[in-house]
């Protein structure tokens, strides 16, 4: 069991390095050339070359790459192409929001669907069963905007409640004003992990709900509510939290639409900024921040589904 | 018709039609003789007929209704992509009225017009993306599966970094990489995608692989080639096609993010995702709805449509599907 869980994050150590090769080595096959953009068009080729050895641009790529990686563990994340400014002054405000946004997400959206998938288990094949699997099975190919643009027009413009653009910093504003500012994009996220997170938890239940010990305590006449508490739940906690960190990932991708469609001030929105100024070094590493946060989570999600059963630690 | 059985020959009951209704004949058909012997077994398995269940059909409607405004749309446009219903009341979102019956857009485009011309680019490009990741997932994953552990150890190593990898990332760092044009999206989607494509198809290849009949033909002495077109593609072929919609869905997504982030399909051309960003100041202060409403909606009717003819087809085909979204 510890060994598999060493290797997984053996492997999980590998992808990391195998992103981080990903990520810049993809921003540096483009054209484009960091000092020249530094230095705007005027910039004498002499000034240039100086600069290029300033940012150590004239070495061999791999003793970038490892200058780079070094400087990223250590977190400095080098300085901005567009705006001359450190990386870690540019993100550490927005980092904050984007934080408080996903993990009010998940505060929130998790616990209430968890709840709505495994109440549709408990009663399979029931009206609220099937509209609950309508409406995920709906809401989960559907783009994230669409169910922005719902919420919008059914909170700012039937309800007059709630702001459909988020504007500034968290400073400074009372608890109230905030909750106006940030219900939105909370709930737009909530919706978006609850299709998945529905059909998923309802499955895993359901998984557990048909297996042979069930039907004995079915036969037995235990009552509904705690065979579903007692015996059905217990077992089917490795897959919920499997199902919950695979959805948090999710969330990674979920979240960059979200934060540009309400512009908020978060990390997704500086790295769409990032790409359209084609800033490299903020696009390498707000990148890596992303791919890490969803990597990690990915690896609970395997190890959670290693420690819930035990038939994938051997494997036949 | 309630029961799907078949008779021994192969005929469905219903294809006798007139000749077995016994008020017409005097005497009554059994739709199948309970007493029929085989003498050998049929040449092949009963063919299942398919039907679609409600929500199928309706799901089949939409797509077509798609398909036909991506196809035929162009032409029945009421205005250019980038005409001005209105030149002489230059005013932007405006409500819906004779002329422009969505209303107009942020620049006093024709958002019904442009709904139509989006529906081609929007589609095409999905489209295509999605045949380029099943002809190279499919060609390299079933490459992996009959050409030995090594080789395969290889491909799925590379295959998992980049499967552990969000979309959208990827997306981003290619687009800054090289720009966005219609054909660096095609083929962001198709690389992005193929992946997917080729942990199935060599899930399935490898499945195939060790199968008795795959054994046989090898005993035989027959040739790679020959088992991957005779042996393996015939028995993965049904699997990959059933999911390839599944996989649409996911590209026409991720597309439309990638525009809705500005950095897909470029202005002044339309296309669904580009569409809601670009009006998304309408929602944000309030002017009108319709702008990033019919755009939002065009692309959820169509995904959630073909969600819904995918559900119905892979619950026929045993439900493996289904559980895979």
């Amino acid at each position: 069991m510890r060994g598999l869980i060493l290797r997984r994050i053996g492997i999980g150590l590998i992808t990391v390095l195998a992103v981080s090769i990903i990520i810049f080595f993809g921003t540096k096959i483009l054209p484009g050339d960091a000092a020249q953009i530094r230095l705007g068009q005027q910039a004498t080729p002499e000034n240039v070359a100086a600069f290029r050895e300033r940012l150590g641009l004239d070495k061999p790529y791999w003793v970038q790459y490892l200058t780079w990686l070094g400087n990223f563990l250590r977190g400095d994340l080098g300085i901005s192409l567009a705006s001359d400014v450190p990386i870690t002054n540019l993100i550490a405000d927005r980092y904050k929001n984007t934080v408080i946004v996903s993990c009010l997400t998940a505060l929130i959206g998790v616990p209430i669907s968890l709840m709505l998938g495994i109440m549709a288990a408990m009663f399979p094949g029931s009206l609220y069963d099937r509209i609950l699997t309508f409406i995920s099975v709906t809401l989960v190919a559907a783009p994230e905007f669409f169910t922005a643009t719902l919420l919008v027009l059914l909170f700012v413009f039937a309800l007059d409640i709630g702001n459909a653009v988020v504007v500034g910093s968290t400073e400074g504003k009372g608890f109230f004003e905030l909750i106006s500012h940030f219900a939105l994009p909370i709930a737009t996220l909530s919706f978006v992990i609850a299709s998945q997170l529905i059909r998923m938890s309802r499955a895993a239940v359901l998984n557990v709900m048909s297996s042979p010990y069930i039907e004995m305590a079915i036969l037995k006449g235990v009552p509904r509510g705690r065979i579903i508490f007692r015996h059905a739940l217990l077992n089917a906690i490795g897959p919920i939290v499997n199902v919950v960190a695979l959805n948090l990932a999710y969330l990674v991708t979920g979240v960059i639409v979200v934060e540009v469609y309400f512009a908020y001030p978060g990390l997704a929105t500086l790295i769409v900024q990032g790409v359209q100024s084609r800033d490299f070094v903020l696009i390498q590493g707000l990148g890596m921040i992303f791919c890490l946060t969803y990597v990690i989570l990915m690896l609970i999600a395997d190890i959670a589904a290693y420690a819930s059963n035990p038939r994938l630690r051997h494997p036949k | 018709m309630s029961n799907e059985t078949l008779t021994p020959g192969g005929a469905h009951p219903d294809m006798l039609g007139g000749m077995t209704d016994p008020e017409k004949t005097g005497h009554f058909v059994a739709p199948y003789d309970e007493g029929v012997s085989f003498d050998e077994l049929p040449d092949s398995a009963p063919k299942e007929r398919f039907r679609l269940s409600l929500t199928g059909w309706i799901g089949a409607i939409i797509v077509v209704f798609w398909l036909l405004v991506a196809v035929f749309g162009p032409f029945i446009a009421p205005w250019g992509e980038n005409d001005l219903p209105f030149p002489d009341d230059y005013s932007e979102f405006q409500s819906p009225r004779a002329g422009a019956w969505l209303g107009t857009d942020v620049e006093d485009r024709d958002i019904l017009s442009r709904i139509v011309f989006g529906a081609g680019r929007t589609i095409g490009i999905a489209f295509a993306a999605t045949i380029l990741a099943y002809v190279l997932g499919v060609v390299l994953g079933i490459g992996a599966a009959v050409s030995g552990p090594k080789v395969d150890m290889v491909m799925s190593r590379i295959n998992d970094a980049f499967l552990s990898l969000p979309t959208i990332m990827l997306g981003l760092v290619v687009v800054a990489a090289v720009g966005s044009s219609i054909p660096v999206l095609i083929c962001t989607a198709g690389l992005i995608y193929a992946t997917v494509v080729f942990r199935l198809a060599r899930a399935l290849g490898m499945e195939i692989m060790v199968m008795d009949f795959v054994e046989a033909a090898k005993a035989r002495g027959e040739g790679r080639w020959w088992i991957i077109t005779r042996e393996i593609w015939p028995n993965a072929a049904m699997p990959l096609i059933t999911d390839f919609g599944l996989r649409l869905i996911y590209v026409i997504l991720f597309i439309s993010s990638l525009s809705f982030l500005g950095l897909g399909v470029q202005p002044p051309q339309a296309d669904w995702g580009s569409m809601v960003r670009e009006n998304l100041g309408a929602l944000q202060y309030g002017e009108s709805v319709f702008p990033v409403l019919a755009p939002a909606l065009s692309i959820a009717t169509l995904t959630v449509a073909i969600n819904l003819v995918v559900d119905d087809v892979s619950a026929q085909a045993g439900g493996r599907l289904s559980k895979r979204l």
